[in-house]
């Protein structure tokens, strides 16, 4: 490795307000390396992304120190623009795709090809019509450079989620001066065989010289793909070895900083399902959930049992929660403890003692702009007059802030979320503890009957066993799915 | 499968079928003469189509129905005093007033594309609301300026008080003088050649407008503002761009509205104009985010015939011509109401539907 490296980022730090989220973070990149950048949730890898790529939120809360080279020359970057211009190419958690447009539109949105006309030589370039067929050429370039089967003329609103963030990454492939990617989570929304297909077109990627950083929870592909792991852990660089001379469990115990054991099959729970009775049965549920088909469906539940969904994204197995607690178009037979539960209700579900952990958390799950304590007492306040005051026979009922108050430190406590204090407003927190929230609201709920949807989607080792462990322990105490 | 698609079609198409059938069942009770509903028809096509056509760019850009298009309007109403007053007849007159109103209209829409940035997401409300602030200004202009600051010398325009603008303004000078450019008549039916060129050069450049790559631009920052910035496109100046084009088109629009009806009402004319063009727009079956070239040229067979059959069947059921003048307006603003409700239903049914479909499929198995 005589040459320089291709991207030096030296003793950066940052603070939001005083609170030290990086501290001395290095980090060196070489053309065509990919590395893995792992840590938990709030351990600073999305900050540091950030402020690789330049973005708006960083300079707005009073920006960083430390250096950033790319190519031996210093860069600082004002807007994502100028990190885009100088061919580093970001892929975010959540989709930036037009939903109307077609995979080729979204691919080359703001840089599509173009013809001259005589009117643009009158009114400027914006006048020019589009090249199609040019831009149909470049699309499927782009997309068989990551060697999957998408079809470029297909409507993003009518794409399985797989194939929107293939889209996605094909956006930034199509870049030529692409130099350097980075991937946050690509994964979490992907099928196995999809992932596979993913990790394949990044190898793809480094053979042509592309340096990637890989962001993700699935420790396994950083080990499948990458050439180095950089572990973070409250906002410094803990560890830094080649991937191949660590292991899964290595990199779980410097990301946690002490031993984990997996939350699965901790405790053998004995099978005491033959002599309780079936509290829910599903018969021929159909629902119409937009990439989450559900067809003809039969299901029994029983008391106090934890009952696994699994599938492949696109599947299905989101719609049956959606769609019996209303939230998409659905129909079939439900019954609950002997009672027929109306479909397309949410109102009549919640009543009935229902709760759902929605796998949309920053959609459906929670308000983003309001405190913890809203949060976590809001369904319960809504839904079955808890944590309120009566006066009046209940004419006039005021919120018991003493109690919302109360309820929260019990959950934050419990399921030990990261926060300053439970005014903190829920999307300032990262997103295993945002998820640890949507747990909290539902256990609020003291529910019968409880969907939890991708519960661990998104959120680190660490977080992961203390939301599964906390599942657990609230099915002993009350009777749960 | 046959009986799928038809009820497929019904819910589609539902609020011009509704016109349909009004105009079906007011048609014969009016009493009119085929050949005399298919020549209005034919003239108020000519009317309004450049008026609705320039509806279309804001609902490309996600901005929803420009009710701000009266400000064009104003504008080529103060183009036509303008040119009335210099006594420039004819064709001539008419280009002269346009290029008058353009400026005029191109500032409004860009104060207008200003105001709505300020105010993503309550367009319509917002340019309900300009359109009367601008009304008001318009009337300063018109009711006290015209005279003392902007010369007007004819005693048939100004007030007998010596400045402000008589309440009608003759267009004698001009009238249906675009209409009767290259005269035709097909049996009987007298059409507007030269305004349908016109009108069909504009929707030459509105269908080659989506293919630029301002037009792309546009359609990406009428589907997600937030991702077509992040993608480095000028979300703010594109919404301008649009409201420019709106007004500055709502503009001639009017210019080739008045010449056809030979009158300004100085201070009417415009309030109307863009409830009326919406209403037409909407009737056609375009919806608050998605309109065609083919939806305004339905709108305006379906609505006008609706304008002209429906007070004329009012009047002979009930005896009294004024309940004919009360039902115009009445209508169309009902007809507003009606279809943005039925097409927020229209929206709900058709997630039913495909839930539906799911149920039978699963039937059949």
């Amino acid at each position: 490795m005589g040459k320089a490296p291709l991207l030096e980022m030296k003793n950066i730090k940052k603070d939001f307000f005083g609170n030290q989220v990086l501290t001395d973070i290095n980090l060196t990149l070489h053309e065509g390396e990919v590395v893995g950048l792992v840590g938990e949730n709030g351990a600073g890898k999305s900050t540091l992304m950030k402020i690789l790529f330049g973005a708006d939120v960083i300079r707005e809360t009073g920006g960083y120190s430390g250096d950033i080279l790319i190519n031996s020359e210093k860069v600082d970057f004002q807007s994502p623009f100028d990190a885009i211009a100088a061919g580093v190419g970001m892929v975010h958690q959540e989709f930036s795709l037009i939903p109307g447009f077609t995979a080729t539109e979204n691919i080359l949105l703001n840089r599509e090809s173009k013809k001259k006309s005589v009117l643009s030589q009158l009114f400027g370039e914006r006048m020019d019509t589009l090249d199609r067929p040019q831009m149909d050429t470049k699309a499927e370039d782009s997309i068989r450079k990551m060697n999957v089967d998408i079809d470029k003329d297909m409507r993003i609103s009518k794409m399985p989620v797989g194939h929107r963030q293939f889209t996605e990454i094909a956006r930034e492939l199509s870049k030529d001066q692409l130099k350097l990617l980075i991937l946050d989570e690509p994964t979490a929304v992907l099928t196995e065989k999809e992932a596979e297909a993913l990790l394949e077109s990044i190898r793809g990627m480094a053979k042509r010289g592309i340096a990637v950083i890989f962001i993700t929870h699935r420790l396994n592909e950083i080990l499948a793909v990458c050439d180095k792991v950089v572990t973070m852990r409250d906002g410094y660089v803990v560890n830094e070895s080649p991937a191949k001379e660590t292991s899964v469990k290595e990199i779980t115990r410097w990301m946690v900083g002490r031993e984990v054991s997996g939350g699965s099959a901790a405790e053998k729970i004995e099978d005491k399902g033959a002599d309780k009775r079936t509290i829910l049965s599903i018969k021929k549920l159909w629902v119409d959930m937009p990439g989450e088909t559900v067809r003809n469906v039969n299901l029994d539940v029983r008391e106090g049992e934890i009952l696994g969904i699994g599938g492949l994204a696109g599947q299905g197995k989101l719609g049956i929660p959606n769609g019996i607690m209303g939230l998409c178009q659905a129909g079939g037979q439900v019954t609950f403890d002997g009672q027929e539960v109306d479909l397309n209700n949410p109102r009549k579900c919640l009543d009935s003692n229902f709760a759902f952990v929605s796998e949309d958390r920053r959609g459906v799950g929670l308000l983003l702009d309001e405190s913890l304590e809203w949060n976590i007492s809001f369904p319960a306040m809504q839904v079955q007059d808890k944590f309120l005051k009566k006066y009046f026979g209940g004419l006039i009922k005021w919120r018991d802030d003493a109690a919302i108050k109360e309820v929260t430190d019990k959950y934050i406590d419990e399921l030990k979320i990261k926060c300053r204090s439970s005014k903190q407003k829920a999307k300032e927190l990262s997103g295993g503890n945002q998820q640890k929230v949507c747990l909290a609201k539902a256990f609020a709920l003291e529910p019968k009957l409880l969907f939890v949807s991708e519960p661990t989607r998104g959120i680190d080792v660490g977080a992961k066993s203390l939301v599964l462990q906390a599942l657990k322990n609230s099915t002993r105490k009350r009777m749960l799915q | 499968m046959k009986n799928f698609k038809l009820s497929d079609f019904v819910s589609r198409f539902s609020v011009p079928l509704m016109f349909v059938l009004i105009c079906a069942v007011c048609a014969p009770i009016s009493g009119l003469s085929p050949s005399y509903l298919i020549n209005e028809i034919v003239t108020r096509m000519g009317r309004n189509a450049f008026l609705i056509l320039s509806l279309l760019i804001p609902i490309m850009a996600g901005m929803g129905l420009n009710f701000s298009m009266t400000l064009g309007a104003m504008a080529g109403e103060i183009g036509l005093i303008l040119v009335c007053d210099w006594q420039i007849v004819g064709i001539p007159g008419m280009i002269l007033a346009m290029i008058i109103s353009i400026p005029i209209s191109a500032l409004l829409g860009l104060f207008c594309g200003k105001v709505l940035n300020m105010a993503k997401g309550r367009e319509m409300i917002t340019s309900y609301i300009i359109s009367f602030f601008i009304n008001g200004i318009y009337q300063l202009v018109v009711l006290y300026m015209m005279g003392p600051v902007i010369p007007i010398k004819h005693s048939s325009i100004k007030l007998p008080r010596g400045y402000g603008v008589r309440n009608t303004v003759s267009l004698l000078s001009m009238r249906q003088k675009l209409d009767n450019l290259i005269p035709l008549s097909i049996a009987g039916v007298k059409i507007p050649v030269a305004t349908f060129i016109i009108v069909f050069l504009l929707c030459l450049v509105i269908v080659w407008f989506r293919k630029t790559k301002l037009g792309q631009d546009m359609r990406a920052v009428g589907q997600d503002l937030e991702v077509a910035k992040d993608a480095g496109i000028d979300v703010e100046r594109t919404r301008i761009i649009s409201m420019v084009l709106s007004t500055v088109f709502a503009g001639v629009g009017m210019i080739i509205y008045l010449q056809n009806m030979g009158n300004i009402a100085t201070y009417s004319s415009h309030s109307q104009i863009g409830m009326f063009c919406i209403a037409a727009l909407l009737v056609g079956g375009a919806s608050v985010d998605k309109a065609s070239i083919g939806n305004v040229f339905l709108g305006i067979v379906l609505f006008h015939t609706m304008f002209i059959v429906a007070p004329k069947a009012g009047t002979v059921i009930t005896g009294d011509s004024m309940i004919g003048e009360y039902f115009r307006v009445f209508v169309s603003y009902a007809v507003i109401t009606v279809a943005l409700i039925m097409y927020e239903t229209n929206k709900r049914r058709k997630m039913n539907k495909a839930g539906e479909r799911l149920a039978m499929e699963q039937e059949e198995e």
